[in-house]
């Protein structure tokens, strides 16, 4: 039985300790500052233990009893405080500080209580300096399990709240096993069985429904509903709608919102296509949402349009869900639209079609593999898709946030020959943004419209082309596979940005 | 593996019977192959008992060895116009150490994977990746134009370090201020060297290291070992150790405290190449690693004159008979001994083979016995995707484990013009230099693929936890006499000297005559023999080395 009551010694141990790295890690990812979130949480738990130590000399009686009912009480408490300190930031973010420093205080009360009171029962059977000597050794060995287990086992595998809940069931697994090593010796036994099934079936559903916390967690950080959510092996896509705004986001950054979109697609499409009348071959780069495609169709004498989308769910997505339809006015179901889901360098690398005019609208270069779309090597491989008299159109970030970027994009363009005209266009949820038209000869802004509008006039389309001060022409190297320099500009942008 | 993961992986285990969740099971070992040089046909050469030549072959030129050595004479001679040559290989193909595999997903590298930004000295390398196309404009310009294909895609090497992947292989998080000091002061030092000429206007190290400088002071670097000149220079920080060995171990295949401080030195400070188009430490590489080299040579000599190349004969008699040179081939597809008539041999294969096929020669053989040559191990492992990462830097070209065996492992699908390759090839690569090149050949001898097989796959787990559920097939290629070891002494001693000097009949085209087991080196030997053979043969050229 002494055997039995050092192990419970190592398993609170360690959930107490377990405990206490939870509410740290918890409070340095949602609060940063990891020094201070770590030094405080670890101070106030330390200090709670010792009022927890304190208190027990007022336990008096029913040392099992209690012990076991401290138990269940720190494994439901510890169990549930990473899931609840998620849920109180989530939704009421402000008295998380507060709801952080009281839960890290009650659990290490409890746990303060728990030591003092094994070392009361163990005392009846072994001599003071054993006593001290074993509760201790186990004491601290559970610690150190949990210090290794935790950084290199839990949280990578089970995530912070799904680690908390399980160290909340070792606990109630040890009141569950001392209420049976002690059956004899208790009052109210059944009663005490009781609750700690119910503590360890709540636990458990818990443990069950981590998965869906995390997903109720995520829709918290959209402000609107979801309506649509999944993962491909190529991003995370997730719709939201508000009313009648409707916005896709892919990992987390916003595509598109329907209130203005029309803005961005307009001023993408026209100012190029609108001054090629013998356009008929039309190549869509990136823009599975099929919205790019509505304003090209609108020019009857377009014969066909090519879209290389990487990923086949967005384009089944937006030529599927009704709502997508109605924004995309079906475009990608048109006979003259052709859907290719393929690596668009590699499908321009082993394709010899050429094109009156391209759109190239991929995600802003945040990454390595996407800094590649945006490289020398990519438009030399455009370039020789474009018809003798053709554009083709570059989404190349914001000029005004991401200003290096953006003129980035512009002297990689001229690095291969072409010719560029640099243009920028508002988009009130994404803020000022920016295009390139890129070809072989002079471009001309047009003069008319021929096709229905709701942005573009003739009149505002002049100073589409002026650029103000803060996002006039700035010196950018060359984007190339070997320096990828535009990726480091855009973060270094962006992180400014955002700080 | 080290303390701290083997407590950690123990501790994991024990974790996982503790939750009681099922130990995943392991998935078993990829299938794949061991491939490796010709052994047991290189090993006949010990106790030769061929038949006497069936056939005999006049040839003016023949050469030894169709690695980047002879490749790069066959060169030379073709480029000339010279078509009375031979090249005799003991492999089913021509390339040596840039030999490569292909498979469905991707081409790979047996070997050598990199070609870094030739210096302005290298003037036969730039001549040759002008020719392939690789190389834009004028071919002695500071700096080139190179195709970008060819120019090693931006990230060019990371490093995996307690947990975490960083940029670039020079340690950086955590190392204190002290040690970064060193790193400083050491790059400090390199940079004198870089730049340092003597009178007659010769780099310090020089790429190839023929025309380094022979200052006494510089000579002298190669009597003590780098290790021992970074402690002379009092650089004792362990990542700069480490960090250096990496360098020594992957082009030397010999560590820090074994290397020739002339050797590690030139690693650092002979590079010097530039590119209008790339920074100054871009490396030229290729899925298939320098196996486009070597193909390129091939292809230009049988463009200019015709197959030249006999593969699969095993030269186990040379003799000097005065007048001609004899060289024995056995061809062991054929079962029968070929005797080629020489005016000139230019012998392009391993020094290490001198002693057992040379007849008299008895100071040159002595010479070749002093050399000492380092184990390898390559190993590819084809994946059916990118195995899952660790947190920090994205994949690189070259992705290197802090303190592991091997030196880490390049990916062949990195020059790949695509935004992000399902499958892949990864060529993993170890140098056996924590023992003696003996022990390490009896290693390689007696070790079975399944056995490397998992030491890689446990090794690469660390930073890609699923590397097992990814690797379809896991290929082996062990090379016993990988590369020279330039050991102190070595590169400014007499032995190698013997094999740097003209000859009469008889000249070297192999690295080895350089000590240095790399393309440059190699390429720069090949076309010297090539030179010196058409000047002893009165027919007029154009050198490549001037």
């Amino acid at each position: 039985m002494n055997h039995a009551l050092l192990f419970s010694v190592f398993v609170v141990a360690s959930c107490g300790l377990a405990y206490e790295l939870i509410a740290g890690a918890l409070s340095s990812y949602l609060l940063g500052d990891s020094i201070t979130q770590f030094s405080t949480v670890i101070g106030c738990y330390l200090f709670a233990m010792g009022i927890g130590s304190w208190l027990s000399r007022y336990v008096e009686r029913n040392l099992v009893a209690r012990f076991i009912q401290i138990e269940l009480m720190v494994g439901v408490l510890g169990g549930f405080s990473a899931a609840g300190l998620f849920f109180i930031f989530v939704w009421f973010s402000s008295p998380f500080k507060l709801a952080l420093y009281l839960a890290v205080f009650g659990i290490g009360v409890l746990v303060g209580l728990e030591i003092p009171l094994i070392m009361r029962i163990l005392k009846r059977d072994l001599a003071f300096k054993d006593l001290v000597s074993q509760v201790l050794t186990f004491d601290y060995l559970g610690a150190l399990a949990v210090s290794i287990l935790f950084p290199l086992l839990l949280v990578p595998h089970l995530g912070l709240v799904r680690s908390g809940l399980l160290f909340g069931l070792l606990n109630v697994l040890v009141a569950l096993w001392a209420l049976w090593l002690f059956r004899e010796q208790l009052q109210h036994a059944g009663w005490l069985r009781a609750q700690g099934l119910f503590s360890m079936l709540v636990l458990a559903a818990g443990f069950a429904a981590a998965g869906h916390f995390t997903s109720l967690a995520e829709a918290h950080l959209y402000a609107d509903e979801i309506v649509h959510a999944e993962s491909t092996p190529y991003q995370r896509i997730v719709i939201t709608r508000w009313k009648d705004d409707l916005r896709l986001h892919l990992n987390n950054n916003l595509q598109f919102s329907s209130r203005d979109e029309y803005r961005y697609h307009e001023a993408l499409v026209h100012p190029g296509l609108s001054t090629l009348p013998g356009a008929r071959r039309v190549l869509v780069l990136g823009g599975g949402d099929g919205l790019a495609i509505r304003e090209i169709l609108k020019y009857p004498q377009i014969e066909s349009v090519t879209l290389v989308d990487l990923d086949p769910a967005m384009t089944q997505l937006f030529s599927t869900a009704p709502q997508l339809r109605v924004l995309n006015v079906d475009a990608l179901a048109s006979p003259k639209v052709k859907v290719v889901n393929a690596d668009a360098l590699l499908w321009l690398e082993n394709n010899d079609d050429v094109f009156d005019f391209v759109v190239v609208d991929f995600p802003d270069p945040s990454n390595f593999a996407i800094g590649k779309l945006y490289s020398a090597a990519f438009y030399r491989l455009l370039e020789k898709h474009l018809n003798a008299g053709a554009l083709a159109v570059i989404q190349s970030t914001s000029p005004l946030y991401a200003r290096q970027s953006f003129w980035c994009v512009v002297t990689t363009l001229e690095s291969v020959g072409l010719v560029t005209t640099p243009y920028h266009a508002l988009v009130p949820s994404f803020g000022e943004w920016g295009f390139v038209l890129a070809g072989r000869r002079a471009y001309q802004p047009p003069a008319a419209y021929t096709v229905d509008t709701r942005f573009l006039t003739p009149e505002i389309t002049p100073t589409l082309f002026q650029f103000p001060k803060d996002m006039a022409r700035v010196d950018a190297e060359v984007n190339r596979l070997n320096n990828q320099v535009l990726v480091r500009y855009f973060e270094r942008e962006w992180r400014q940005v955002i700080r | 593996m080290d303390r701290r993961e083997f407590l950690a992986s123990t501790l994991a285990f024990g974790a996982t019977s503790l939750t009681g969740c099922a130990n995943p099971s392991v998935p078993p070992l990829p299938p794949g192959a061991l491939y490796g040089a010709s052994l047991d046909l290189g090993h006949r050469l010990r106790e030769p008992n061929f038949p006497l030549p069936s056939e005999t072959r006049h040839v003016p030129v023949a050469i030894v060895g169709a690695g980047i050595g002879g490749l790069a004479a066959g060169w030379k001679l073709a480029k000339t116009g010279f078509a009375d040559f031979l090249m005799v290989e003991l492999e089913a193909e021509a390339g040596g150490n840039s030999r490569a595999g292909r498979n469905s997903v991707s081409a790979y590298p047996w070997g050598a994977h990199y070609l870094p930004l030739p210096t302005r000295e290298a003037t036969a390398v730039r001549e040759l990746l002008a020719e392939l196309g690789v190389l834009q404009g004028d071919p002695r310009a500071s700096q080139p134009r190179y195709d970008e294909r060819y120019l090693c895609s931006t990230p060019q090497e990371r490093l995996y370090r307690n947990g975490m992947w960083q940029e670039g292989v020079l340690p950086q998080a955590g190392v204190s201020a002290a040690e970064r000091e060193q790193y400083r002061r050491f790059y400090a030092l390199m940079e004198a060297f870089k730049l340092r000429r003597d009178q007659d206007g010769r780099r310090a190290f020089a790429l190839p290291m023929a025309l380094s400088s022979r200052a006494p002071d510089l000579l002298a670097l190669d009597t003590l070992t780098m290790r021992d000149w970074l402690l002379e220079q009092h650089l004792d920080s362990p990542h700069l150790h480490w960090y250096v060995d990496y360098a020594c171990r992957d082009d030397f295949g010999t560590g820090v405290g074994s290397v020739s401080a002339w050797a590690g030195i030139y690693y650092f400070a002979s590079r010097n190449g530039e590119a209008l188009d790339a920074a100054s430490d871009t490396v030229l590489t290729a899925p298939d690693g320098n196996a486009w080299l070597a193909r390129g040579m091939a292809q230009s000599i049988t463009k200019r004159v015709g197959d030249r190349l006999l593969s699969g004969a095993l030269a186990f008699r040379v003799a000097d008979t005065g007048k001609q040179i004899e060289v024995d081939l056995w061809l062991a597809s054929e079962q029968r001994t070929l005797r080629l008539v020489a005016d000139q041999l230019i012998w392009a294969a391993p020094l290490f083979l001198l002693p057992h096929v040379l007849v008299g020669h008895e100071a040159l053989k002595a010479a070749a016995c002093s050399y000492s040559y380092a184990p390898w191990l390559v190993a590819n492992l084809t994946l059916s995707r990118f195995p899952e990462d660790r947190t920090g830097a994205p994949p690189a070209w070259d992705n290197v484990l802090y303190s592991g065996p091997g030196l880490g492992y390049v990916v062949a699908t990195h020059q790949q013009m695509r935004q992000r390759p399902a499958a892949t090839v990864f060529t993993y690569y170890r140098a056996l230099n924590e023992m003696t090149p003996q022990q390490g050949r009896k290693l390689l001898l007696e070790t079975p693929r399944e056995d490397w097989a998992e030491r890689i796959l446990s090794e690469l787990e660390r930073p890609h936890p699923d590397i097992r559920q990814v690797t379809t097939r896991l290929d082996v290629f062990r090379n016993g006499h990988a590369m020279v070891r330039p050991l102190p002494g070595m590169l400014w001693g007499d032995a190698r000297e013997r094999f740097a000097n003209d000859g009469v009949r008889i000249r070297f085209a192999h690295a080895d005559a350089s000590g240095f087991s790399l393309f440059e080196e190699a390429q720069y030997r090949g076309v010297l023999a090539a030179e010196r053979t058409l000047r002893r043969l009165g027919v007029k050229f154009k050198s490549s080395l001037v």
